[in-house]
């Protein structure tokens, strides 16, 4: 018998204890995959967007829109290559469900975010068509829309000349992402801000923010200094960040997420540790006379310790994985849904395999050197 | 049989402290349900009461159609008035409406301790508001002076953000602002900052208003002043009562923790049904002699059952018990924030419910129940000459 199949022969002669144990290890891991997921997303979520771009806000809060004023003076600014202005438009669809949408200029939108990918013609017709927008593809499938469609969006907060909230647009492009990360963000849609701004009822020259794109993205520290000193003690303050810095901000004000998860997750460790290395002890409490027979057959201490360590580490390998597999199967299906863009990548992967190894030497450690401590004589005679 | 349940039972549980290992388990396992469970809920619930007492049931709230929250609204100057003269309204001792004409913006703040801004409502109000919330009442400083720059700041805020301390200065849009005094009302207005609003509408470069708060007469009610508004040509305004607007607030945070502490606990449910299941096999299986001698000298299976799920089910309520013991210890009047529907922090309290906690042990109790009841039949059908002959 060789030692792989001594081990689990181990494992299996307690069939439902092994079961049992295993899925309990499945159920924490699924949720650790789960939790992770939603950690990442809050907190390195805006890693993808890279440091190339700026943000420039109102000093006061984001939402007090900047003025169309600011333009000329901010592609003054030695460093910066190409400005585009968005304005939170407020979107509802239907009876009262929020939508991400900004009003942009669409040439300077679309050489700001080199990352959005949609053929030619439909930007040209973005450009051209002045009641146009264009949406990310997981929004486009969540509603159905399709290229040519009429898409009737209200407004919460602005209303047309007429007074109506209502506002009708023409689906003229459907954006993808650059890769897999850009794709599962493609939930934002934009209108042409030419249109907006003449249309809407409060007035014109509203920008809302700037997003800056860098020639040079190692001197966005410096940029952004220079922008916000040169409107500092004016009504129109500014606060310049890196679009990084921005997004974390943003899903920072929603709550300590980070901190929630943690909690979480130390309870459910908690529980594992106790759960796992109870039924590992007591194996081996119960094989201390087998162990003591091994050990007279001639196997060393060392080898005695390796397979006790061995059968912990398979019980949480092997429950680890699974779970982790099956969060990362559940991640899909949410992700794919376009509701929440959660993603079991390989950074939960990561930390999950980490707390599997740690896990396997906590839980297996203790029962292992008892194994191995074992005196022969005082184990046969059942002291 | 009721008697050998009892005779049986009260063996058993006398043997639990030999058996504490495997029994620490089903403690555990449901103390970390139950705990994480209970906080999480006792977040929403903190936050829906906050909100809910914010509002006053005889209080319209007026908005422009369609906004949804204050900070869409915008209302004209001669609209806010024309809103005031509606019919229904009660008279303030200085003979005018008792309304309150307000403009709410938002402002930067760090939190205590942070690097990014959080949002925080600034609140521009008339004097009548303070007629409107008679919650509210200045626990230190003064009010505000009307025209000058000056602030007063919810408890909330001054006790979790920066620079908002009597004395300190805030700067918005290129003009310091002072913050002369500190409020409380124990609802989400002590999430704000109150200034003069005629110098918010000069400083922030508007004319207009955000809402209208109007104090309904006892003898009208929600519904004529409501009818009078909308019928009215000149206005688009979606008429409420504060007490709807602020409840209405609660849904979707509600709707989203619900769905989190759902998702969590049922995982976590499982795990610990698995690791009850384990314990008591394991229980059963430790005690396999002693049952076996109890059915050789004439017990019946019943009281063996009755006596392995009273077990499960005992250890389950202590487990629970510890848990909610736990989330109460750690979580309760914790303050918190998150983004409130104005896209600005409402600031509330963890508050662990007895509700909550009765919620938490039935869910300790199912799995106790769930946990026990498979080895508790195999401890009855344990065939009682193996058992005797084994170990």
């Amino acid at each position: 018998m060789t030692r792989t199949g001594f081990i689990l022969a181990n494992l299996w002669r307690r069939k439902t204890r092994t079961v049992l144990t295993l899925l309990s290890v499945v159920t924490a891991f699924l949720l650790f995959g789960l939790l992770q997921a939603v950690n990442v997303l809050f907190s390195a979520g805006a890693d993808f967007v890279g440091a190339t771009r700026l943000v420039t806000q109102a000093r006061v809060s984001f939402t007090t829109s900047l003025p169309m004023r600011l333009l000329p003076e901010i592609e003054a600014v030695p460093g910066v290559q190409e400005v585009m202005w968005q304005q939170w438009f407020g979107a509802v669809w239907q009876e009262n469900t929020q939508l991400i949408f900004f009003a942009a200029d669409p040439a300077r939108l679309r050489r700001v975010y080199p990352e959005y990918v949609m053929p030619d013609q439909q930007w040209k017709a973005f450009e051209e068509t002045r009641t146009g927008m264009i949406v990310g593809r997981n929004l486009a499938n969540q509603y159905g829309w399709r290229i040519g469609d009429k898409v009737p969006i209200a407004s919460n907060i602005f209303p047309q000349k007429d007074g109506s909230k209502a506002w009708i647009f023409d689906l003229v492009g459907i954006y993808d992402g650059k890769d897999e990360e850009w794709q599962r963000n493609t939930n934002v849609g934009w209108i042409n801000h030419a249109y907006f701004d003449e249309a809407n009822q409060f007035g014109s020259g509203f920008a809302g923010t700037f997003t800056l794109k860098l020639s040079d993205p190692d001197q966005a520290q410096q940029i952004a200094q220079a922008i916000d000193a040169r409107f500092e003690n004016s009504p129109d303050e500014t606060k310049t960040q890196t679009e990084k810095d921005f997004n974390l901000g943003f899903f920072k004000q929603i709550g300590d997420i980070g901190l929630i998860v943690r909690w979480i997750l130390f309870a459910v460790f908690f529980t594992l540790l106790l759960v796992v290395g109870n039924t590992i002890a007591q194996s081996v409490r119960e094989r201390i006379p087998e162990l003591a027979i091994l050990k007279t057959l001639g196997f060393s201490d060392r080898s005695v310790l390796g397979l006790v360590l061995a059968e912990a580490a398979a019980i949480c390998v092997i429950g680890g994985l699974l779970g982790l597999a099956i969060a990362t199967v559940i991640g899909i299906t949410i992700g794919s849904s376009g509701n929440f863009p959660l993603a079991v990548d390989e950074r939960v992967w990561i930390t999950g395999l980490i707390s599997i190894l740690v896990l396997s030497l906590a839980v297996g450690l203790l029962p292992a050197l008892r194994a191995r401590r074992l005196s022969i004589v005082d184990a046969l005679a059942g002291r | 049989m009721l008697r050998q349940a009892i005779a049986i039972t009260s063996l058993s549980l006398r043997s639990v402290p030999e058996r504490w290992g495997p029994s620490l388990v089903i403690i555990v396992g449901l103390a970390g349900v139950v705990a994480v469970f209970t906080a999480l809920l006792a977040m929403a619930e903190g936050f829906q009461s906050t909100l809910k007492s914010t509002g006053r049931a005889d209080i319209a709230l007026v908005l422009r159609g369609g906004s949804s929250a204050e900070l869409n609204s915008g209302l004209p100057r001669e609209q806010a008035t024309l809103i005031k003269q509606a019919p229904g309204i009660s008279v303030g001792d200085d003979g005018q409406p008792l309304a309150s004409a307000e403009m709410i913006v938002i402002a930067e703040l760090l939190k205590t301790g942070e690097k990014t801004g959080s949002n925080i409502t600034v609140r521009g109000v008339e004097p009548a508001a303070f007629a409107l919330r008679p919650q509210l009442t200045i626990v230190a400083g003064r009010k505000f002076q009307p025209g000058l720059r000056e602030l007063i700041v919810g408890g909330g805020v001054s006790r979790q953000f920066e620079g908002a301390r009597i004395g300190e200065t805030l700067r918005m849009r290129g003009s310091n602002w002072t913050v002369v005094g500190i409020f409380e009302s124990g609802d989400a207005n002590e999430s704000e900052l109150w200034a003069d609003v005629e110098v918010a509408q000069t400083t922030f470069n508007r004319r207009g208003f955000s809402s209208v708060r109007l104090q309904l007469d006892p003898a009208s009610d929600l519904a004529a002043v409501k009818d009078a508004l909308t019928a009215d040509p000149r206005l688009n305004v979606d008429v409420e009562s504060e007490q709807q607007y602020y409840s209405g607030q609660t849904e979707q945070f509600r709707r989203t923790i619900g769905m989190l502490a759902g998702v969590v606990t049922v995982i976590m449910a499982l795990g610990a049904t698995f690791a009850a299941l384990n314990t008591m096999y394991a229980a059963v299986g430790t005690r396999a002699r002693e049952i076996a001698t109890l059915r050789a000298i004439g017990f019946g299976g019943t009281p063996v059952v009755i006596s392995v799920l009273i077990e499960s089910l005992l250890l389950a309520l202590v487990g629970g018990t510890i848990g909610a013991l736990l989330a109460y210890l750690l979580f309760n009047n914790m303050a918190v924030s998150t983004l409130g529907a104005n896209f600005s922090q409402v600031v509330f309290q963890f508050e662990v419910t007895l509700e909550l906690v009765r919620r938490g042990l039935l869910i300790a109790l199912v799995i106790g129940m769930l946990g026990g009841l498979l080895p508790a039949l195999r401890a009855a059908r344990l065939p009682v000459t193996t058992a005797l002959r084994a170990a």
